[in-house]
């Protein structure tokens, strides 16, 4: 498993990066680190579909001189999934972003548990 | 030491003088204004009203810290919080064995027998060319092949932008703000508190590099079925152009020619565009027609059909909104 895993290296660092981010996102209390580690996750998502698509030898699928065999180009479908993953991410990072910023107008913090406690206060 | 700098300036200044001739006054005035302004700012009557503004907020604030840590002291209890640590750190480490074990079962890096390598692939690269026109095989397939989900991608970031103004623009006496979120929005330097105005260096330098990126951006918009690029880069690198402008010369320069108004219509029409050609083309496709848009010369800047078209509109989809989003989050409107 060990060689297995050191073979695919691409894949053991995205999913430890993809671990990095999820740790971020649970273990801080900031919500702009939590956006950080959300990103992370995202480009370690990336880093796996780019590392699945490449194929020993091959080139970008871009064609030169006419040439138009299997055998001479990479996949060209994990490219197109990551443009997909890398235009909503934009998205949602603004989002969350534009959300953080109107709690902090609202609670003058960004820390989630002290952003949830007085939130609480206010219902009663 | 501190007696020797006003000496310095001076004669800096004058050199400056000497070497720049007429254009002198306008210069200097130029130059000192960051300087000057922070003294001007404390003697404006209205700046003293948001001045007293932040100070209640200040004080607002320490009132809220002070309630929280009074709160934290009384219900949080540190066992909780070490609970939780421990249970989040099972989690992650559950999670990296069983997806590593999942990596290690997966085919070799770079081998030519992946699964993913099926009939799929091997027809866009086979077909794509003839079909779509596109050297760029990965942009005829994510602009011809599977065009209805770039049609989706470009409006996620619509919506996307629309929900952040949504969020973040805001009507500068809406009393349902607090004072500091109107303190941002109203006063005319306050999202450049820290940074000089009208920096010279920034606004020379930004004069030479904004024209480069926006025709670095445009090529790539252009040339996006022919190398790699294509909309969403080339729109990024416009976005990042016009960023560049008004971080050097203030939001009122740019509203001269990219107001909130600009943006609905470009963002509107480019679209609708988008929208319609694809329309066309699925029509055409699924009828059997034959669709009257030629698809040129593989390789010459006016082919492959529609693609074109699309990856324009798409740039400046992205252009808007990459340049709304950093307006909206800077000062709270366009």
């Amino acid at each position: 498993m060990l060689q297995r895993l050191m073979t695919n290296y691409h894949e053991t660092a995205a999913v430890i990066l993809f671990c990095i981010g999820f740790s971020t996102m649970m273990l801080h209390k900031n919500l702009i680190k939590k956006i950080i580690g959300m990103d992370i996750m995202d480009t370690a998502v990336y880093l796996l579909l780019a590392a699945q698509g490449y194929i020993q030898g091959r080139t970008a699928p871009i064609v030169v001189d006419g040439v138009q065999s299997v055998e001479a180009y990479i996949n060209p479908i994990p490219a197109g999934l990551v443009l997909t993953g890398i235009v909503v991410s934009v998205s949602v990072s603004a989002l969350m972003l534009a959300l953080a910023v109107r709690l902090y107008y609202r609670y003058h913090t960004l820390n989630l548990d002290e952003i949830i406690a007085l939130a609480g206060k206010e219902e009663v | 030491m501190k007696r020797e700098r006003p000496d310095v300036l001076i004669r800096l200044r004058e050199e400056l003088r000497a070497f720049l001739g007429g254009e002198q006054d306008a210069l200097e005035e130029r130059m000192t204004e960051g300087q000057v302004r922070p003294a001007a700012r404390e003697a404006a009557a209205p700046d003293i009203e948001y001045r007293l503004m932040m100070e209640n907020e200040a004080l607002e604030a320490k009132r809220i810290a002070a309630r929280l840590h009074e709160h934290n002291r009384r219900e949080v209890s540190r066992a909780g919080r070490i609970v939780y640590c421990a249970l989040c750190v099972m989690v992650c480490l559950m999670m990296i064995t069983l997806l590593l074990y999942t990596m290690a079962n997966l085919p070799a890096f770079g081998s030519a027998d992946h699964p993913i390598n099926n009939e799929v692939s091997a027809r866009y690269i086979e077909k794509g060319l003839q079909e779509t026109g596109a050297v760029n095989i990965v942009t005829g397939m994510i602009l011809d092949y599977r065009a209805f989900d770039t049609l989706g991608e470009s409006s996620v970031l619509f919506t996307a932008a629309m929900v952040v103004m949504l969020l973040l623009r805001m009507d500068a006496d809406s009393q349902a703000y607090s004072p500091l979120a109107r303190y941002v929005r109203r006063s005319q330097h306050a999202d450049t508190f820290y940074e000089p105005h009208q920096d010279m260096i920034m606004q020379k330098t930004a004069k030479v590099l904004v024209p480069i990126v926006l025709l670095l951006g445009i090529y790539v918009v252009l040339n996006g079925h022919l190398s790699p690029g294509g909309g969403f880069s080339g729109g990024a690198i416009m976005g990042a152009a016009l960023m560049i402008y008004v971080t050097a010369y203030g939001f009122d320069s740019i509203r001269r020619f990219f107001t909130y108004k600009t943006y609905q219509r470009i963002v509107l029409v480019a679209l609708l565009t988008y929208a319609f050609s694809k329309c066309y083309s699925f029509y055409t496709g699924a009828n059997g027609i034959h669709s009257v848009i030629p698809l040129g010369t593989p390789g010459a800047i006016l082919s492959s059909g529609l693609i074109l078209v699309l990856n324009i509109c798409v740039g400046f989809i992205v252009t808007c909104t990459m340049y709304a989003f950093y307006a909206v989050f800077r000062k709270g409107e366009l």
